[in-house]
């Protein structure tokens, strides 16, 4: 009983992490499950992939060698890869934006305090909790061009004449995909910044008020900029993530109509699977990859500046 | 004078203080509310109404008359059940291997002595970050030299590491809440760590694990890509390729795919209202506060 005291007064004077020393590498075999997961569908087929960019396997016609470059000097004469990459560029800035904005508008609001806001607060998981697939095709039929019901709403309040032909125009398709993307996340970008909002300190607004500012003054100078950090990072995430949008044009426009919608996931897939081209759809995968290295970057940047503002 | 009193009591609250920006915070909370269920409830009225009734030109959003042939429709003319069980099999499983190597990883990178677990937990979170359309063309080579194309095994193995970075760092947030000197009470009456695992920390963060489980669930449930690549017959395809592929050769069939969104999304909107918040903490590390 004694040692077993002391035993536990000396494991209390160690950093909490040391208390639990056994002497034998086991816990890391506790990792292995996991990390061997991992590693075997995440990082081995992206050396996979990267060694298969140099190739140019075909599945069709099963040539399978080596040729260097080859494949990213055609990827930079490809117009339909560049029009595929303004594409996915041009959704991911108008989500990245639309949904950071409304969703800070939405987070001030959730921050009030009025009665049912768990009520608000619960059904907006219900966007995020939908299959995409599903968001897909209820905007498929909300926007539909003969008999969706948005086009009978804007009819009936008299802002459209007749119907719009949403995503069936080359104009309209990645705006009608931007909406039901935006209609999608912007309730989890909300949730975030909710959270964000909650941990500034109420002193701080409150020494504010006490020094007269207005409510506009107390959200531009006091929690915007103790925001800024929380911003940044939910707007990086969310603009990774909208690089890679897949199932909302898979399934909504295909691509189409003349390859308007057309953005590179869903290119790069029918190169794989409609063209077979592994070679050459590794290529356009590695493309996109270094795209989002650059966009982190970016931000990455941009985040670090704003710590290092508020440290000082 | 005592006005300015007041107001600034009731901010001091959280109130704000002119009455009609109480207005202004519960029109937009309506319109969050109507912009956030809208949608699905437009679904859920589509999905019982008559073809005819749909295309009128007229919509109402209560069915008149209430229809369940679309319901029929998908059951009985396009097996839909089938995907539903595909489904059912592979989140279901993922969900249990998630859980299953998640929380022992994270266990031991919360509560054992393991060496430089930031960097761990980092290099786990830059590998969520990957753009999966990579990865999708080296599996597919992978699965089909295995002859694993078509099969249960493949989905489950690949939306099981697409799903333990989430459940790693959410419960790691988790264990480490708990206070490290019930672990060291239960050490010294000769506990081992497994023990301690399955009978002090899993049973202390039963909303956690819960919550976690849901959110990989959710995930394997809803993905389309991987599901879409692996697999190509109805045996094994899970329902977002079987709803993607709901087309007719004539016309688009909105009521019955309608009703097919209903079947499949109910039960989670159901699931998620009721772990609400659960959820909201899970995913947003507990910093939401009531």
């Amino acid at each position: 009983m004694a040692i077993a005291k002391t035993l536990s007064r000396e494991a209390d004077l160690r950093p909490p992490e040391m208390r639990f020393r056994i002497g034998r590498p086991w816990p890391a075999l506790l990792l292995v499950p996991a990390l061997a997961a991992i590693a075997a569908v995440s990082v081995y087929p992206v050396i996979l992939g990267l060694w298969l960019s140099l190739r140019d396997t075909t599945l069709a016609s099963r040539t399978d060698a080596f040729v260097g470059l080859e494949n990213y000097q055609q990827l930079c004469s490809d117009s339909q890869f560049w029009n595929a990459w303004i594409h996915t560029m041009e959704f991911t800035s108008a989500s990245t934006v639309l949904e950071t904005l409304i969703g800070l508008v939405i987070a001030l609001i959730l921050a009030q305090r009025f009665l049912g806001r768990g009520l608000v607060r619960a059904a907006m998981l219900v966007p995020w909790a939908i299959p995409t697939v599903v968001t897909s095709k209820m905007f498929g039929w909300l926007f539909d061009g003969q008999n969706g019901v948005v086009n009978y709403l804007l009819r009936s309040v008299g802002l459209l004449h007749g119907n719009v032909n949403w995503y069936g125009s080359p104009d309209l398709a990645l705006w009608t995909i931007v909406i039901a993307d935006v209609w999608k996340t912007t309730p989890f970008m909300a949730l975030l910044l909710l959270a964000g909002l909650q941990t500034i300190p109420y002193s701080l607004s409150e020494a504010a008020l006490i020094d007269g500012a207005s409510s506009w003054q107390r959200f531009w100078c006091v929690k915007l900029p103790l925001l800024a950090p929380t911003l940044l990072i939910a707007a990086m995430f969310r603009a990774l993530d909208a690089f890679r949008i897949f199932d909302l044009v898979y399934v909504i426009t295909g691509g189409g109509p003349a390859d308007s919608t057309e953005v590179l996931s869903t290119l790069t897939y029918k190169i794989l699977f409609s063209a077979l081209l592994f070679g050459y759809g590794s290529a356009l995968s590695t493309a996109m990859f270094i795209t989002e290295i650059f966009i982190a970057l970016g931000f990455g940047i941009f985040i670090l500046r704003k710590f290092k503002e508020a440290a000082q | 004078m005592s006005v300015t009193r007041t107001n600034q009591q009731t901010a001091a609250r959280g109130y704000t203080f002119i009455p009609w920006n109480r207005v202004l915070v519960y029109a937009c909370a309506l319109f969050v509310l109507c912009w956030s269920v809208g949608p699905f409830l437009w679904q859920m009225s589509s999905s019982l109404q008559l073809d005819k009734r749909l295309v009128s030109g007229n919509p109402t959003l209560l069915p008149n008359p209430i229809t369940f042939g679309h319901f029929i429709n998908i059951f009985v003319g396009k097996s839909f059940q089938r995907y539903i069980v595909n489904s059912i099999i592979v989140a279901g499983t993922t969900t249990f291997l998630c859980l299953l190597f998640g929380a022992i990883a994270a266990f031991a990178l919360a509560r054992l002595e393991i060496r430089g677990r930031f960097g761990i937990l980092g290099v786990i979170l830059a590998v969520s970050m990957f753009p999966q359309i990579a990865i999708v063309a080296p599996l597919y080579m992978l699965a089909s030299q295995f002859g694993w194309l078509d099969t249960y095994r493949v989905l489950i193995i690949v939306y099981l590491a697409l799903g333990l970075p989430l459940v790693i760092w959410v419960l790691f947030g988790y264990f480490r809440t708990i206070p490290q000197s019930i672990d060291e009470a239960a050490r010294i009456d000769g506990a081992r760590p497994l023990a301690i695992f399955f009978l002090i920390t899993l049973p202390m963060s039963l909303p956690g694990v819960v919550t976690t489980g849901l959110l990989s669930f959710i995930a394997a449930w809803n993905e389309f890509m991987f599901a879409l690549a692996f697999t190509s017959d109805i045996n094994h395809q899970t329902v977002p390729v079987g709803i993607a592929n709901f087309t007719d050769v004539h016309y688009i069939p909105w009521g019955d795919i309608a009703a097919a969104s209903v079947v499949v999304t109910l039960p989670l909107v159901v699931l998620v209202l009721t772990f609400e918040r659960h959820i909201i903490a899970g995913l947003t590390g507990g910093a939401i506060k009531e």
